[in-house]
């Protein structure tokens, strides 16, 4: 099953303190979202009031076409992945995963043939019988997986389900949740601060800045055309640089009028936009490019990064010619 | 030091256990007192014991204060750390304090208490008045074990639950209670090792369907008896039996 989400002037204070300033968001049946921002921006106070577990101030939420703003949990067609997995220590796998369906009067031959299904889809068929404490944790998240996922809900709520895992597994597991998320077909609204995660798992990322949206959209749209100065630091480095009538520091880079932002990667010894000269300060090699800093000599108080290829030589002291492509323009900021 | 820390521990042991260790000892004496010499073994006191009709139905309602009154203890106690513990309610520091407080009021207070109330209420005194005076001072025993064992773990557990479409109640009979099963038990064995034992309250508060303390203390008023030995043995035997299935149902599960 699945079904849209519609987030309307949703507002959550606590006293003076506004948590969320008035959140507007329609989600697609089916689609991946990803909540993205750094702690405290509201994010996870926003799941928690899609899965029933905090009222807001103000606002709506509808589920399917239904209002859900002030359903209990237990009556939501809403499940969550807790990020410390949450799962019932004195079950086996397999009562934890059928929990819901026992909660829903299924009988049990039925909730146990559907929580084994359930623990293959996530990897982990005949663990059935075991119990939480035997598992990694990599084993344990895909558990809460399979334990929320069992009775079929409308939107599946992740809260940071990958942040306790090291790195690597948590690439993993990432591909592994897009591909769960392909299989069954259910909204999934996924909250996390990590961007690189964001860009591989989201359909579409919604950008949270104190208690804000900043920006929704693909991860190629938040990269490529982020709307304001804060998602474009927030998804990777930049160069900034004022703008004033088509003219900066470095020359004229583009028309317009406000800010120019430029990746570090359109940034190099090639391109259709001229920086000028520049000095290296320092470069450090990064396996696939050299990360440098630079100071351009029309502009000596900035200091520029660019990834150059790492075939280059560079030294610091020396002057190389700099050039650019791909700038972003934000206008008035 | 080598040679101290045996001798303190042997030292030790033999002050608390050597009381016992003499009952014991002299519950199978073939003579008529629990004095040296020691002349037997002989089982004639527990034969005596198991065919005295009166000792055996004190035994039996020891028995049944112990039990009725543990569960209801434990009932209460679990509720009250629920809520305490997991609601924000109006006073809840003062509502602790008067829970825990009959912990620190003697006996003899709560027995004189429920004495009087009983009497002004024009009810005898019965084995119903000491399963209840027991309730009132293990109550704070089994919420103080249950409180202080729920944690985060538990409250995230339950989120789970509801979220995954639990009742409350369901909740706390699937997640709740479960999960703090070790210390359910551990207050429950408690509350009837304490409840088996209690001689103020049964004292005061039984006249005719008295618990196994009072019986005894009856048969004390007649002089030392190897029959005193005997069932006392028999009640040591008891707690003994208690405090190893505790260890092996409780604490070990815990410490796996």
């Amino acid at each position: 099953m699945t079904a849209g989400v519609e987030i309307r002037d949703v507002t959550k204070t606590y006293g003076t303190a506004v948590a969320l300033g008035g959140i507007n968001l329609t989600i697609g049946a089916g689609e991946y979202i990803v909540l993205l921002g750094p702690s405290g921006c509201g994010k996870t106070t926003l799941l928690s009031i899609l899965g029933g577990f905090l009222a807001p101030t103000a606002g709506t939420v509808l589920i399917g076409g239904q209002d859900q703003t002030h359903v209990p949990p237990k009556d939501r067609p809403t499940t969550t992945v807790f990020q410390d997995y949450a799962l019932f220590p004195h079950m086996t796998l397999r009562d934890n995963v059928a929990f819901g369906l026992r909660m829903r009067n299924v009988d049990r031959a039925t909730r146990a043939a559907k929580a084994d299904t359930m623990l293959a889809i996530v990897g982990l068929e005949g663990a059935s019988t075991r119990r939480p404490h035997e598992l990694s944790g990599g084993q344990r998240q895909r558990v809460a997986l399979a334990r929320a996922l069992a009775v079929e809900p409308e939107v599946l709520l992740l809260d940071e389900p990958l942040g306790a895992l090291d790195l690597k597994l948590r690439r993993q597991m990432q591909d592994e949740l897009k591909a769960i998320q392909r299989r069954v077909g259910t909204t999934f609204v996924h909250v996390t601060h990590d961007q690189e995660e964001a860009m591989a798992i989201a359909d579409r990322i919604v950008v949270m800045n104190a208690g804000r949206i900043e920006q929704a959209a693909t991860p190629r749209r938040i990269y490529t055309a982020p709307a304001s100065l804060f998602v474009a630091g927030f998804m990777g480095e930049v160069n900034v640089i004022p703008l004033t009538q088509g003219m900066t520091p470095l020359g004229p880079i583009m028309a317009g009028h406000g800010t120019v932002v430029l990746r570090p990667e359109n940034i190099g010894p090639a391109g259709p936009i001229p920086l000028g000269r520049a000095r290296v300060i320092d470069a450090a090699y990064f396996g696939g490019y050299l990360r440098a800093h630079l100071t351009p000599v029309s502009d000596p108080g900035r200091i520029l990064i660019a990834h150059l290829p790492q075939g280059m030589d560079l030294v610091a002291g020396t002057e190389i010619e700099l050039f650019a492509q791909d700038p972003i323009l934000l206008e008035g900021a | 030091m080598k040679v101290f820390a045996p001798i303190y521990a042997a030292v030790l042991y033999g002050f608390i256990f050597l009381p016992v260790a003499i009952l014991v000892l002299f519950s199978f004496q073939g003579g008529r007192l629990p004095v040296p010499p020691f002349n037997g073994p002989s089982l004639k006191w527990y034969e005596a014991v198991l065919g005295d009709s009166d000792l055996m139905a004190a035994l039996g309602h020891s028995f049944l204060v112990a039990v009725v009154s543990s569960a209801a203890a434990l009932v209460l106690g679990f509720l009250a750390a629920v809520a305490l513990a997991r609601y924000r309610l109006p006073g809840s520091a003062l509502m602790r304090g008067v829970l825990i407080a009959p912990l620190t009021t003697s006996y003899l207070i709560i027995a004189l208490g429920l004495l009087g109330m009983w009497n002004s209420l024009g009810l005898t005194v019965s084995l119903w008045a000491t399963g209840i005076g027991h309730v009132v001072i293990n109550l704070p025993l089994c919420f103080a074990i249950v409180y202080a064992a729920m944690g985060d773990h538990q409250r995230n557990a339950e989120r789970a639950a509801r979220d995954l479409g639990a009742g409350e109640m369901q909740v706390l009979w699937h997640i709740t209670a479960p999960m703090l099963a070790p210390s359910l038990l551990a207050a429950f064995f408690l509350s009837v090792t304490f409840s088996w034992d209690e001689f103020i309250i049964a004292y005061l508060l039984t006249r005719f369907d008295v618990t196994l303390p009072v019986e005894i203390w009856s048969l004390l008023k007649s002089g030392l008896n190897p029959k005193t030995n005997a069932i006392g043995s028999l009640v040591f035997l008891v707690s003994v039996v208690m405090v190893v299935t505790l260890e092996l149902a409780v604490f070990r599960r815990t410490r796996r």
